[in-house]
C-alpha cells in the first residue's frame, strides 16, 4: 500500500479551518486571534525545519550527526525542564539536575531498545533513533518536569514541617521522605494515564501514524508497546533521579535546608 | 562552660558572644526584627552562620548536623506538624508527670494535630523537645500562646528541667518575670550585636 502524499494545497485547506475559527474569535471579541495565528505560524516553520534538517540527516547518517542532534534535543529538553518550573533550583544545577536525570534514563533506554530489541543496522539508523530518542525524550521531559516543580513548591510551602523534624534530629532522608515520594509520583502521573487510556481512550500518535503509512495494525500495535514500556521506564528512573539530585541540593553539607537555592515565585 | 559561643553572627543575625554553664539559663530579649529567632536557628545550625559555637567544647562544626540538633534542641515559635496524629511526632510517649503538669487531656495524644489549639501545640512542641533529652534549650518565646496559669506551668517545668538534667537554655522572652532565675544576667539584643547584662 503506498502513502497518499499530501500536497500543499491539502495543507493550506486544513489551515483554512483555523483560520475560520480565528475569524469567528474575532466577531466574538474574544481576542486570542493573534495568539492562534503566531502559534500556527510557528508550529509550521519548526515542523518544517525538522523535516529538512531530518531529511540532512537521514542522507547522511553518520553518528557525529546523529550525536549532534541527540544533544541539541537534550539541551532544550533540560531548558523546557527549569522553565517549567515555578520556583527552580537555582543557577546551573538547576538545569543540570534535569539534564542528567533525562539524558541518562532517555539515552541509554533509547540505545538498549535500538542495540537489543530492535536492532536496526547500524544501531544509530537515524530513521529509528530520532524518532525514539524524541518521543522518549518528550515523556521523560515531561514527568522530571512535574517531579521536580512538585518537589521545590512543596519543599517551599512545608518549611516549617520539614525543619520541625531537623530540629528534632531526624535526617534529611528522614526529614523528605514523604516529599521525594510525593514528588516521584507527581512526576509518574502523566505515564500511568498514558498506559491506563491506551488504546481505549486514545490511539497512541505514533500507532496511528504507523498505521496511516501503511503498516499492519498488529506490528503498529507491537512497536507501541515497545514505546510505551520504553516511556514508562525512562520516565520512571528519570523522576527517580531527579528527586534524589533535588531533594539533595534543597539541603546544604550541614543538612540545613536552603530555600534561598530556588528561583522567587514567578 | 557547658555552651559557648564566640563571635556569632550571619545573614539577619547581629554579631554576639556568650557562655553558659550548666542549668544556667540566658534570657533574650530586644525588639521584634532584630534577629533573635535569627540568633536560635544559627545555634541549632538551622541557617548559615559564622563563629564558633561549642558544647561541652566540642565545636558544632565538628559533629554531625543530626548529633548536634539532638543536643541542642531549638523549640521554634511556630511548631511544624508533618503527621497526622499527635503520638506520631514523638519518639516515645512522654512522661505522665509531664503531661499532666502541663495540664494536657490525656486524649490528645491519639487526636489528630489538626484538631490542636494554638496552645496546645505549644506545649507539646516543648514536650517533643524534652523528650531527646537536650543538653542545652533553645527558647523562642515557649508561653506565647498561653494563658497565665499555663505559662507558669510551662516556665516552671522547663527550669525544673534544666535543674534536674543541669542543662542550659538560649530563652526569648518577653515578660521578664517568667524566668524567675537566681542571677539577673541577660542578653539584649540590638541591631549592633547582643550586649550581656547583670553579673558576668
Amino acid at each position: 500500500m503506498d502513502l497518499y502524499s499530501l500536497t500543499p494545497v491539502d495543507l493550506i485547506v486544513a489551515s483554512g479551518l483555523v483560520l475560520a475559527l480565528g475569524v469567528v474569535q474575532i466577531l466574538l471579541g474574544l481576542g486570542l486571534f493573534r495568539t492562534l495565528a503566531l502559534n500556527s505560524v510557528r508550529m509550521v516553520l519548526q515542523l518544517l525545519l525538522v523535516g529538512v534538517i531530518l531529511e540532512a540527516v537521514f542522507d547522511a547518517a553518520t553518528l557525529p550527526w546523529i550525536v549532534l542532534i541527540a544533544m541539541v534535543m537534550m539541551g532544550l529538553a533540560g531548558y523546557e525542564v527549569v522553565a517549567r518550573q515555578k520556583r527552580a533550583i537555582r543557577g546551573w544545577h538547576g538545569f543540570g539536575i534535569g539534564l542528567a536525570a533525562m539524558s541518562v534514563t532517555a539515552l541509554i533506554v533509547t540505545v538498549l531498545a535500538l542495540t537489543l530489541m530492535i536492532e536496526t543496522d547500524p544501531w544509530y539508523e537515524p530513521q529509528y533513533a530520532i524518532p525514539l530518542l524524541g518521543m522518549i525524550l518528550g515523556n521523560t521531559m515531561t514527568g522530571i518536569g512535574l517531579a521536580l516543580n512538585n518537589l521545590t513548591q512543596t519543599a517551599w510551602q512545608s518549611r516549617a514541617e520539614i525543619e520541625a523534624r531537623l530540629v528534632l534530629g531526624h535526617s534529611v532522608r528522614e526529614a523528605t521522605a514523604e516529599l521525594r515520594s510525593d514528588s516521584m509520583r507527581a512526576g509518574l502521573i502523566p505515564t500511568l494515564n498514558m498506559l491506563a487510556a491506551a488504546g481505549v481512550i486514545s490511539l497512541p500518535g505514533m500507532m496511528t501514524g504507523q498505521i496511516l503509512a501503511g503498516s499492519a495494525p498488529i506490528e503498529a500495535v507491537k512497536y507501541q508497546i515497545l514505546i510505551m514500556f520504553l516511556i514508562t521506564a525512562a520516565t520512571g528512573f528519570g523522576s527517580l533521579i531527579a528527586v534524589q539530585l533535588g531533594a539533595r541540593r534543597l539541603f546544604d553539607a550541614r543538612d540545613r535546608l536552603r530555600l534561598d537555592r530556588l528561583r522567587s515565585g514567578r | 562552660m557547658l555552651f559557648e559561643v564566640k563571635d556569632l553572627c550571619g545573614p539577619n543575625v547581629p554579631p554576639v558572644s556568650f557562655a553558659l554553664a550548666a542549668g544556667e539559663v540566658l534570657p533574650v530579649r530586644g525588639e521584634s526584627g532584630v534577629g533573635k529567632s535569627q540568633m536560635l536557628r544559627a545555634l541549632a545550625d538551622l541557617s548559615p552562620h559564622e563563629g564558633e559555637i561549642k558544647l561541652e567544647g566540642v565545636e558544632q562544626q565538628s559533629m554531625p548536623a543530626t548529633d548536634w540538633r539532638r543536643q541542642v534542641a531549638l523549640v521554634p515559635a511556630e511548631s511544624g506538624w508533618w503527621a497526622d496524629t499527635v503520638a506520631e511526632h514523638f519518639p516515645s510517649r512522654p512522661s505522665e508527670a509531664w503531661w499532666e503538669r502541663l495540664r494536657l487531656r490525656a486524649a490528645l495524644w491519639e487526636s489528630p494535630v489538626e484538631r490542636l489549639s494554638s496552645g496546645e501545640r505549644q506545649r507539646l512542641a516543648v514536650l517533643r523537645a524534652l523528650a531527646l533529652e537536650p543538653r542545652v534549650l533553645l527558647l523562642d518565646e515557649p508561653t506565647a500562646n498561653l494563658d497565665r496559669d499555663n505559662a507558669e506551668a510551662m516556665a516552671g517545668l522547663l527550669l525544673d528541667y534544666l535543674r534536674d538534667r543541669s542543662a542550659a537554655a538560649v530563652w526569648i522572652s518577653h515578660d521578664p518575670r517568667e524566668i524567675a532565675v537566681h542571677d539577673d544576667r541577660w542578653l539584649e539584643m540590638t541591631a549592633e550585636g547582643g550586649v550581656l547584662h547583670g553579673s558576668v
